[in-house]
């Protein structure tokens, strides 16, 4: 067992623990908290793998913006586990359906991707490298990323318009 | 209608490329501040050096003595009917055979208080006093945590003896003598 | 096989580690005595003159206040939060400065140290990543708290840290573009061998030093803790050197991004620009010395300077502050991006 495994093993029961606690926290800002923590997990894992970019651009994005978001909305809308509605039985039931077949539809398509095991594990990798990352962005899969750029500007237009509406 | 020529009209003028731009202004601010380093320190270092007093300041009272240490006040009451905030109180008292070379007159204050709450320092004490025997010194009253600590007697206000404290007697005598010039030249 | 590490490498990183956060706080301390040095005289007073010469002793005087100030943790407050806040708005100050490269190689026991803790390939990233976390610790001692005033001040923290990261991001990546690296490292050398980058990005430097200033919290960005209007904003509640933790925070803060602001557009340990230092033929050694030197003298120079505004220029309003930062400074950023790379085309 070596240092990257020992590791490995921190950041997934890290990572694990973390998802579980904010599922389970009655108080929002509390699972806002632990999702963060997931989020740092999950970035000790890239770059586990070597890939630096995703690691901090994961944490500059998801933990950085999108979770200060989070916290802002919750924190403005005071929410504890008093003023919590009563939930519909039903409804409760028709989400632990969803969420189980969305679990069984991850864990089919992991099943089946067993075979690349093996083959992005090695820390030594330099796909992750900023530069590679660059060359592949840019060269390869350029109109992809392109499109997703247009779809990303679309938003803030729509955001732009709606916020606009009120003037 | 103008009553004075002190009105000044705002300028309500939008603002002009050069203003909008805001740099220029902020730059302009802080070459006014970096200015202000190299300028001239107003505060004064309190208890090293002290602020002069102004030549009619009028600070706490002081009972006066003659040359040999006796007491000038007579008890006589003039100041304490001048004093436009009923700060003064005394006791007057007959001097015994005996008492010569303490008391001037054959009476006097046994007891003079003066409530320095109350005090305005207008100095009428001083103006009221036939026996030049009260006078406001350049001295303010320290702070204090009870009022009764403010009620000053005898034994905060009576000058130093010649006897037993020459210096201090001729400190104050010095003191008294000036402010009795600036109250001259302030008449005159 | 088990924990093969490199015992001297980890040393030297550990000694490394602890100088930096140690000169980092001593800075910040002397940083307080040197804002109210520099208020004082920009009013025409002295400032600290009774503790020590020139009052050299306050910082010391006001650090042992804090520690010996009762602890106070209201009752209403939610208690591991209201902990966890300082801690982390100090966290957050303190690990930025593990990829600053504070001075070139240093040769010691027969080895050659970098100067630099990590010199990570994504560097400026890294920093940017730092600071959007930094906001965590304001927004958790913010709601903690469980008063309205701290809570403004939080909110108020967090929405004026995220606009303003837009317009710094998007000049970091003006700067990006010519210099092809996000290594502070690489950036310090290409600096040491050709122009300043505050001479390419003159534009890029001032939007970047008004975003720290935003990003600091500092005036005339301080609406988080606006005295007349939210009492002491988001640390209202809090007491002792939790207290004292988000007050140095501040100072580090400002230290850092000094710090790397000096990396990025003055050339880091560079001690003269346009001019080939090794020719001196000096040591290693005193090379190290005299270009750590000369990022200091930067550095010091950078914080005079948010000292300066600070004493300047009055607090924003707030609609002026988001006005400032989504309709001038991305718009200006922008523009200059795009000028930037069409730049590049040209005379490539």
């Amino acid at each position: 067992m070596n240092i990257t495994e020992i590791l490995f093993w921190f950041l997934s029961v890290l990572a694990l623990i973390g998802a579980l606690m904010m599922v389970t926290n009655k108080n929002p800002v509390y699972s806002v908290l632990w999702l963060i923590v997931v989020f740092f997990a999950i970035s000790g894992h890239y770059i586990l793998l070597n890939a630096q970019f995703l690691a901090i651009v994961n944490i500059i994005v998801y933990a950085g913006a999108i979770m200060v978001l989070f916290l802002f909305v919750i924190m403005l809308m005071n929410m504890n586990a008093d003023n919590e509605p009563q939930k519909n039985k039903w409804l409760q039931l028709a989400g632990a359906v969803a969420g189980g077949s969305l679990l069984l539809v991850i864990v089919a398509a992991l099943r089946k991707s067993e075979t690349l095991a093996g083959q992005h594990t090695d820390a030594g990798g330099t796909t992750g490298l900023i530069h590679n990352l660059g060359q592949v962005l840019f060269k390869d899969f350029v109109l992809p990323f392109e499109i997703s750029s247009i779809l990303f500007l679309s938003a803030m237009v729509g955001a732009v318009v709606i916020g606009k509406k009120g003037d | 209608m103008q009553l004075t020529n002190k009105a000044k009209a705002v300028n309500r003028s939008p603002l002009t490329l050069m203003e909008r731009l805001y740099f220029p202004a902020i730059l302009k601010g802080m070459g006014i501040t970096f200015s202000h380093i190299f300028k001239k320190k107003v505060t004064i270092n309190y208890p090293e050096v002290t602020r002069p007093f102004s030549p009619v300041f009028r600070g706490l009272h002081v009972l006066n003595r003659d040359a040999e240490g006796r007491e000038n006040c007579t008890a006589c009451g003039l100041c304490a009917v001048a004093c436009p905030a009923e700060a003064i109180t005394m006791d007057a008292a007959e001097r015994l055979p005996g008492e010569e070379h303490l008391y001037r007159e054959e009476k006097y204050a046994a007891k003079y208080e003066i409530n320095m709450l109350r005090c305005i320092f207008c100095g009428l004490c001083e103006e009221a006093c036939p026996k030049d025997a009260i006078y406001l010194s350049e001295t303010f009253a320290p702070s204090n945590y009870s009022r009764k600590s403010f009620i000053y007697g005898k034994d905060n206000l009576v000058i130093p003896h010649p006897q037993n404290d020459p210096e201090g007697f001729a400190r104050a005598k010095g003191l008294i003598q000036e402010r009795k010039e600036k109250t001259k030249q302030q008449t005159a | 096989m088990l924990l093969a590490i490199d015992w001297a490498l980890l040393l030297e990183k550990f000694i490394l580690i602890a100088l930096v956060v140690t000169v980092s706080m001593v800075v910040a301390m002397y940083a307080t005595w040197g804002e109210r040095k520099i208020a004082a005289v920009i009013q025409d007073r002295y400032g600290p003159n009774r503790a020590g010469p020139l009052g050299l002793f306050q910082p010391l005087a006001d650090g042992l206040k804090l520690f010996m100030k009762e602890e106070i943790i209201p009752n209403a407050s939610n208690k591991i939060l209201f902990i966890l806040g300082p801690s982390l708005a100090m966290l957050t100050a303190l690990i930025t400065s593990a990829v600053i490269p504070w001075g070139d190689k240093m040769e010691a026991f027969g080895r050659t140290i970098s100067l630099q803790i990590a010199d990570i390939n994504i560097g400026i990233l890294y920093v940017f990543g730092v600071v959007s976390l930094g906001v965590y610790g304001i927004m958790i001692g913010a709601w903690a708290s469980n008063n309205k005033f701290s809570l403004m001040g939080g909110l108020r923290a967090a929405s004026q840290i995220i606009s303003y990261e837009l317009a710094m991001g998007i000049v970091l990546i003006a700067l990006l573009m010519t210099t092809g690296t996000l290594s502070l490292g690489e950036i310090v050398k290409q600096q040491q061998e050709g122009w300043w980058n505050v001479i390419k990005q003159p534009v890029g430097f001032v939007v970047f030093l008004i975003c720290a200033f935003a990003e600091c919290n500092r005036t005339p960005f301080d609406l988080a803790e606006a005295e007349n209007e939210l009492i002491g904003g988001y640390h209202s509640e809090f007491s002792s050197m939790k207290l004292g933790f988000y007050l140095f925070a501040e100072y580090i803060n400002m230290f850092i991004s000094s710090a790397v602001m000096a990396t990025l557009y003055f050339g880091g340990y560079d001690i003269i620009p346009f001019y080939d230092e090794s020719a001196w033929g000096l040591s290693t050694n005193t090379m190290a010395v005299l270009g750590l030197l000369a990022l200091f003298a930067k550095i010091f120079v950078l914080i005079f300077v948010f000292m300066w505004v600070r004493w300047t220029i009055p607090r924003f309003r707030y609609d002026q502050l988001m006005n400032l930062g989504w309709k001038s400074l991305i718009p200006i950023s922008l523009i200059w991006m795009l000028l930037t790379a069409v730049f590049m085309l040209l005379i490539k």
